[in-house]
Order: C-alpha cells, then structure tokens, then sequence
C-alpha cells in the first residue's frame, strides 16, 4: 500500500497543507483582508474581484467556488470577512458545515479598522490551533488529484500529458480520486472523451454540458479561432484544436470517467471526474481546488507559470528548451521522453515520487516562487 | 541512431520534430510506442523542435492524421517532408 502524510480534517478528508486562510466574502473586504494576512504570520489571503451585485447561475457559482475553497482539506481553519453580514454569515456556514474553525466579522458598523483588529485576534488563535495539528500517513485512496495542462505544444502530447495519464491510471487503480476538465480543450476529441464514461447516463450528461458550451459560442456568433490553440501552443507547433483535444486527453490515459460535475461542485466519490471547466488554467484550477482537489498536476510544454494559494501546482514538461530555458518553473523534468532515454512507466515514477513527496509536504516550484493565482469563474455580468 | 523526430501511431501523416530539423536534411524518426521501426524523410523547409513534418503526401483539402485521428484538413497540397503549420493546415471545426 503507498502512503503520504497528510492532515486529517473534522470531516475524515484529508489535505496536504495546513493554511489559515482569510477568506473576503466581495472585491470591498481585500483591503481587510490582505491587513490581516499582514497582521498575523502564517495565515494567507485569498483577495479576488468578485462577490457584488451577481444573481442565478453566477451567484450560485460564485458561493460554490467560495464555500469549496475554504471546506478545501488544505485549509486548516478560516476568517471571512464581508462588506455585509448576511452573505458573510452564509459564506462561513458553508465552510463550518466541515467541522473546521470559522469566524466572520463584517465591515459595515465597525469600518476596515476596528475588524482587521476583531479578525486579527482570531486570526492569531487559528494559526496557534493550526501549528500544533500534525500530519499522519494515510493511504493514497485518500487523496484527491486535479490535471490539467498549458501552454500546451507537442511535447505535451508526446511526453508529459501521457505521463500524466499513466499516474491516473495508477491514482485509479489504488482506489484514489482525479478530476479533469477544459471543456473547450475537448474540441476534436470529445467522442473519444464520451467514449470513456462509464454509463450511457453518465456520457449523456458529458455530451450535454459539451454541447451548452459549443451554444454558447454558436450563441456569441463567434468560434474560437485565435484563442485556441493559443498563440503559445501555435509557436509550439500546435496548429489545430483538434490536435491540441487530442494531446490533452492523453492526461486520462486509458482510464473511465465515473460523474461529470459541475463547475467547482465538489467530487462526490472516488474515481476519475470530468468538470466543466474553461482551459485557462488559474480558472480551472480555482474551481478544482473549489471541487476537493488538494494537489495539482499541470504538465506544460512552452512553460506555464501558474500556480494555486490553496493547492500545490506540480509542473512536469517534456520540451527541452522550456526545462532548460525555465528551469526554476519545472518540478518534474520528462524530456528523456523525447529523447527516447526513458520509457513511459519511468516517467510515471518521477511523477508520482514527486506527488507524493508533495503530498507529504515538499514545496512546489510555483510556491516558492509565490504564484497564488485565485481566479473565480464569472458566468455572466453583474446586475 | 538519432532520432529527430517521433510518430505517434502508424498512418499518421505527420511525425513530431524533437529536435531542430535543417532543410534538406535527411532526417530518420521512429514510433512512440515502437522504436523497432523508422522511418526516413529529407525536410523540405527548416522544422523547429516541436512542429511537424509531413510523412506522406496530403492533396488540397486532404485530411490530416496524427494520433491516429483526423487533426484538420490540407489548405494547399503538402509534399512529403514539408513543414506542416497553420499555413497548410486548417481546423475542421473553427474557421470554416
């Protein structure tokens, strides 16, 4: 049986980090928020430009995404704050349903100072009850894995992403959880993708959330040509999107789809879930980490930089003039791949010690280097 | 021998440079998942790392194979050995 040392949360899920987030309900509460996170060493804040003014599917989203992230098991314990208390309250209710210590001040009757003093101070108890929670070794089938590639170029297809697909496989097949998505990254590629769901019910829910998405564009009058395949993926030699969907889904390897989620719910059992989800990778992320992820594989071919406040970001590519050229970004160096000098099972080894080691707690590239990208996924304008 | 490029299933169109390819460069590639076989083809046009080559011959509005499945359609004849890009290669579902 492999195991990884994680945190075991109130609610039996397991993380791989222990952060004291603090968590603004709206774009108003940042400033407090970010004060706090200056206050109070070793607590993290997750400003974002949202939280005002949205209504239906967006605002259902927007809570989703908001609530996920602080029941994510790599939180530790966290503070809303809000311009408001009603939508702070139901923000925090979201993430105490865990178990986890949760505390909302909101800004209106107090003003910015008077709270970042009121969440400092509970700030400062959370990060003392976080400091002495230890890790314990547990099995892998505990762990919940997302993917998703970028900067995407022909090496992805060739060596990273299929090396990806081979660690699925084996997440699978030691009864752990994985979630992929990028919707319009399907493009080419959705039959074989359909293919792989497990029940009729479940391919016909894939080929409906497929087809809203390809509505969508239809809808705008427009298609896609000039954004995907990005202009890094063209200089990549990537030269259409079915190319591009075709390398993508080596990530799943030959493995089957169990659910199909939406965006940002979170996973409901073990196995490999598709979620609607864009391709820009700070979103997908988001909304994986949103979704019960708590490690990232993100295999890139011209070098993508992105990482996760939440999550840990692990990097693998197989072009050797990205590994050499941004070597500081690279985790997981695949490029023997290409040069035929390892076959794909080594490669798959490389990755999955470095996903473990992750897991136990190892530091990515992209959280030394302090990438923190918190994107939420807008459905619409706001009212 | 040196490859310098990779084909990702038998009867695809196009193999991968993994490598820089010169023109006129006579140049061996193998299969992904079977280095027992190569294949020989002279470049028609310089090939960076990453961008493809062709290894068989595509009419005009010819489709194009890589992984096995139809990646798009030839928007002019491509030759064996020529650099195959967005200048001879178009998506059969954008762009139409």
């Amino acid at each position: 049986m492999k195991t990884f040392w994680g945190y075991r949360r109130a609610n039996g899920k397991v993380g791989a980090r222990n952060h004291v987030a603090i968590i603004p309900l709206d774009d108003l509460s940042n400033a407090a928020a970010v004060a706090v996170s200056h206050v109070i060493q070793g607590t993290m804040a997750l400003p974002h430009p949202y939280g005002r003014l949205q209504f239906g599917a967006d605002l259902e989203l927007f809570f989703r995404t908001m609530i996920g992230t602080g029941r994510n098991p790599n939180i530790a314990a966290a503070v809303v704050i809000g311009i408001e208390p009603n939508w702070t309250r139901r923000l925090a209710e979201g993430i105490a349903e865990t178990g986890k210590p949760v505390a909302w001040f909101a800004i209106e009757r107090s003003g910015d100072l008077a709270t970042i003093e009121k969440a400092s101070r509970k700030a400062k108890e959370f990060v003392h009850y976080a400091s002495e929670l230890r890790r314990e070794e547990v099995d892998i089938a505990e762990l919940v894995v997302s993917i998703k590639c970028g900067e995407s170029d022909t090496t992805s297809g060739l060596a990273a992403n299929p090396t990806v697909g081979r660690v699925v496989e084996r997440l699978l097949a030691a009864n752990a959880t994985v979630i992929f998505g990028e919707t319009t990254e399907l493009t080419g590629g959705e039959d074989i993708v359909a293919g792989r769901m497990k029940t009729p019910a479940v391919r016909e829910h894939f080929l409906k959330v497929f087809d809203n998405y390809a509505r969508l564009i239809e809808q705008e009058g427009a298609d896609l040509l000039g954004s995907q395949p990005t202009q890094g993926n063209i200089i990549g030699g990537l030269t259409t999107i079915e190319e591009k969907a075709l390398g993508n889904i080596q990530k799943i390897g030959r493995a089957q789809v169990d659910g199909v989620l939406e965006p940002a719910e979170a996973v409901p059992g073990k196995g490999l879930y598709f979620m609607d989800s864009s391709s820009a990778a700070a979103e997908a992320v988001t909304l994986y980490a949103a979704g019960g992820a708590v490690v990232h594989l993100f295999p890139t071919g011209q070098g993508n930089v992105i990482g996760n406040p939440v999550i840990p970001v692990i990097k693998l590519s197989g072009n050797p003039i990205t590994v050499s050229t941004m070597a500081e970004h690279i985790d997981v160096d695949v490029t023997g791949l290409l040069a035929l000098t390892k076959t794909l099972d080594q490669a798959a080894d490389d990755l999955m010690d470095m996903l473990l080691r992750t897991a136990n707690g190892r530091r990515t590239a992209a959280e030394v280097l302090g990438h923190k990208e918190f994107v939420l996924t807008k459905l619409f304008r706001s009212a | 021998m040196v490859y310098k490029f990779l084909i990702h299933e038998p009867g695809d169109s196009v193999g991968v440079a993994v490598s820089d390819i010169q023109a006129g460069e006579k140049v061996a590639g193998t299969y992904l998942h079977d280095h027992s076989q190569s294949v020989e083809v002279v470049a028609r046009q310089d090939i960076p790392l990453g961008h493809k080559i062709a290894l068989a011959a595509v009419p005009d509005k010819g489709k194009v194979v890589k992984y096995g499945v139809v990646i798009g359609a030839a928007s002019k004849a491509i030759a064996v050995g020529e650099h195959v890009h967005v200048h001879n290669l178009k998506s059969l579902r954008w762009g139409k």
